[in-house]
Order: C-alpha cells, then structure tokens, then sequence
C-alpha cells in the first residue's frame, strides 16, 4: 500500500507528486504488479486534495505503462520498475557500507554528499532530475 | 456534463435602496467541479451564495440551480450557512433524525453517522452546548445526509481547528469522489483552498473578477520582471509595479513576449491577491458563448 504525503510547500504540482510517490513504491518493492492502488475516494479522504488531481496523477501513470484501470474494479499496477527491490541484495550491501559509514564517524550529511557525489558519477543524466518531494518511507531529509 | 450546477446571467441583488451587494454577475459552474468563492469580507459571498440556495430573491438578472429555479431545486442542494442555524434545544441525535425526517427517500444515515462521529462528539449532547467547529461538524453531517448533487458552503471551515479542518475537507473531497458531487465553498482564505478546488469564482467589490477552471485562469496569466519602462500596452495588465530599473506584472498576454522578460506561471494565491489589490483590473471571465461552445 501507499501513503501519499502531500508537501504544499514543495512548489512540485500535486499530481507530479503522487505520480513520483507512487513510483518510488514500486522502485522499492512495496507495490508490485497486480497490487490495487488506493482509490480516488481514498486518497482525497486522507489528502484532502481534488479529486480530479488523483485521477490525473493515475491516468499519467497508465499512460507511462505502469498501472491500469479495471472498470469497476480499481487501478492496478502493471509492471515493476528498476531493479531495486526493498529486499535485494544490493541493498543489503548498501546497508553494510552505510552501517560501516556511520562506525568510521560519518555525519549524515557526509554520507548524502559522498553518496550525492558518486551517484552523479554514475549516472550524470539522472542529477538534473528534481528528487521527489517525500520518500513514501523513512525520513525524507 | 451538459446541466451545469450553477449558472447566473446578469444577477444582481440589491439590499435597501441603492446599496448592491452583487451586480451584473454572469458565470457558469459546470457539474462535478469543486469549486472557491473566494474574496474580501462584504464582497458579496454570501449574498451569491444565498440567492443560489434560493434563500434570497435577485433584484436583477437570474440564477438557475441544476437547470431549474431555486427553489425547484432546494430538494437537491445542501447549504451550510455561515451562522450554521440548528435547534439549539435539540440533542445531536435528534438533530440527525430530524433530517432523516426532513428528506425522506433520500437521507444518508450512514454519512451523517460518520461525520459526526470524526468529531468525537456524544449523540446525547444538546446543540446549545457544542464548540463552534462541533457544531460546523453538526451542521455538514444533515447537508451531506441529504445526499445533495450541489452543496453549497458559506465559509465552513472558519470556526475550525487545522486537524479538523483538514478531515472534514478530506470528507468533503470523498463525497465529490464518489458521488460526484458539486461542491461550492466560500472562503477570504486562498491557501486553504487551492489543493482542494479545481474551479475559482472571485467575486469583488460586487462583481465576478475571475470564473473559470484554476488551471485555466493561471494558464492565462503570466507574471513578468522585465527592464523598468517596458511597454505592456499589448497586453491586458491586471497588476504593474517599478521598483528601481525593474518592472514586475502581472498579465494577460496577448502575444509572445520579449525573450528578455523573464515570466513565470502565478501562484492561485498571487493572482487572487493581483486582482484584489487593483480593482480596476480588467475581469475575466469567458463570455457565455464560449462557455455554451465549451461545454
């Protein structure tokens, strides 16, 4: 399931909002395909935000392949994203050199600069790209 | 799609003798949006909102509800006053049954129930003895109960705390999810609204300044910094101000502007306010013809 947080502050469209939150959780595992995504009347219940923001949001998904729309049944996802499950190996690994990272006296935002500075290393297209406003889990700093 | 919720032709209201608390208002509000009167105190909100719950007659002009005259109507439209009247003397559960009573055939126990019960609040209590914000609770559980296709709200949400505030716009958003409902809400407070609605009346100084859907009103207009006596005539101008060598405006553009001016998209508020500071800026709100074409 996925709880979508709102930042109004954010100066990111709402809809870009839900569209990367609900991305973020299948990068992560916690939706997979066949999983239902809350409905409308869900998300505007605990989000207050227009409905017609949430059906825009989903609609841009179905259109990126990633969710469809079952008449009178829901939005289901599709497909999954990236390579990255919650549980995979890589991040066990992650885990370990963040685990090392803190023993060897890094402050948090030293390990965010070096991680920063490796990821654009590896992947210089992907630097431009504005982060999502919040993770759907874990602290979004 | 095709009746809109509301529409008003050249309606105005005149209170005593020469004092007009609306004038010359033409608008249309299709079905299924969620919709912001928004403007300063004594603008008119209130006055609009009235003559559409048919609770006032129009000096001028006419304003039909759901395709048929006010009080045609009123079986289908929830209000929620501002002074949010209830019976002082009766319990919340008696309240309810009362509007069990009052609409036969079409009363939602079961919304009702939950409204009230968000708000902790004891069936056993008498009205005269809730909080404001309860009694706002109070009052929103007999108009949703009601499960009207246009509910009309006149500042609903001033008496209530952030918490509340966000749980009852979270319902109210639910409701327009799952019925499709239409929802009108009145507020002086932009920020309030603008996660919530998607269509914008600014009523002003008695007038409609601004009808439309919001992402359409901003798409209209462009913010612009550009050098100190840049020409704008082009243009309709809703707000211009130098300071020093820069001049910063609010537009309707006309046509392609200069590569050296640098423009952004307005925020709802920072349009709302544009208009509210410069009452002599030129309104928009499309002519009913287009609207016809439009829907």
């Amino acid at each position: 399931m996925v709880d979508y947080r709102i930042d109004r502050r954010s100066g990111v469209a709402t809809y870009v909002q839900i569209v990367q939150q609900t991305k973020q959780a299948i990068r992560l595992g916690l939706l997979v395909p066949g999983d239902k995504l809350p409905t409308a009347r869900e998300v505007v219940e605990a989000t207050a935000v227009n409905p017609n923001t949430v059906l825009k949001a989903y609609r841009e998904l179905e259109r990126e392949g990633l969710v469809e729309a079952r008449r009178g049944l829901g939005t289901f996802v599709r497909r999954s994203l990236g390579a990255a499950p919650a549980d995979s190996p890589l991040r066990a690994e992650l885990e370990d050199w963040a685990a090392r990272a803190r023993e060897s006296g890094l402050e948090r935002e030293d390990v965010a600069a070096l991680f920063t500075a490796v990821l654009e290393t590896h992947y210089p297209e992907q630097a431009a790209h504005p982060a999502p406003a919040h993770t759907p889990q874990g602290d979004p700093s | 799609m095709t009746v809109p919720a509301l529409e008003a032709d050249a309606l105005g209201k005149r209170f005593g003798r020469r004092s007009w608390a609306l004038r010359d208002c033409s608008f249309r509000l299709p079905a299924g949006r969620v919709c912001a009167v928004v403007g300063p105190n004594g603008a008119g909100k209130s006055t609009l909102l009235a003559l559409a719950a048919g609770l006032l007659a129009p000096t001028e002009g006419t304003v039909r509800v759901l395709g048929a005259h006010p009080a045609a109507a009123r079986s289908r439209v929830g209000f929620v006053d501002q002074d949010k009247p209830l019976y002082p003397q009766l319990t919340v559960a008696e309240t309810l049954r009362m509007g069990a009573d009052l609409n036969p055939g079409h009363w939602d126990a079961d919304t009702a129930r939950r409204v009230v019960a968000g708000g902790d609040l004891d069936p056993d209590r008498r009205i005269r003895a809730l909080s404001g914000g309860q009694r706002t609770r109070v009052a929103l559980a007999l108009a949703l109960g009601k499960r009207p296709e246009l509910l009309l709200l006149d500042e609903p949400m001033a008496d209530l705390d952030p918490l509340a505030r966000h749980e009852l716009m979270g319902l109210l958003m639910g409701e327009a999810a799952a019925h499709g409902t239409t929802v009108v809400m009145s507020s002086h407070v932009v920020a309030e609204l603008e996660d919530s609605c998607d269509h914008l009346l600014l009523v002003g100084g008695g007038k409609i300044r601004l009808s439309g859907d919001i992402d359409d009103l901003l798409a209209a207009h462009t913010r612009v910094t550009a050098p100190a006596g840049a020409d704008l005539a082009a243009h309709e101008v809703v707000e211009s101000r130098t300071t020093g060598r820069q001049l910063s405006a609010v537009i309707r553009p006309s046509g392609p502007l200069p590569d050296d001016w640098r423009t952004t998209t307005p925020s709802l508020e920072d349009l709302v306010l544009s208009y509210l500071r410069n009452p002599a800026a030129p309104a928009l709100t499309p002519a009913p013809e287009t609207l016809e074409a439009a829907v």
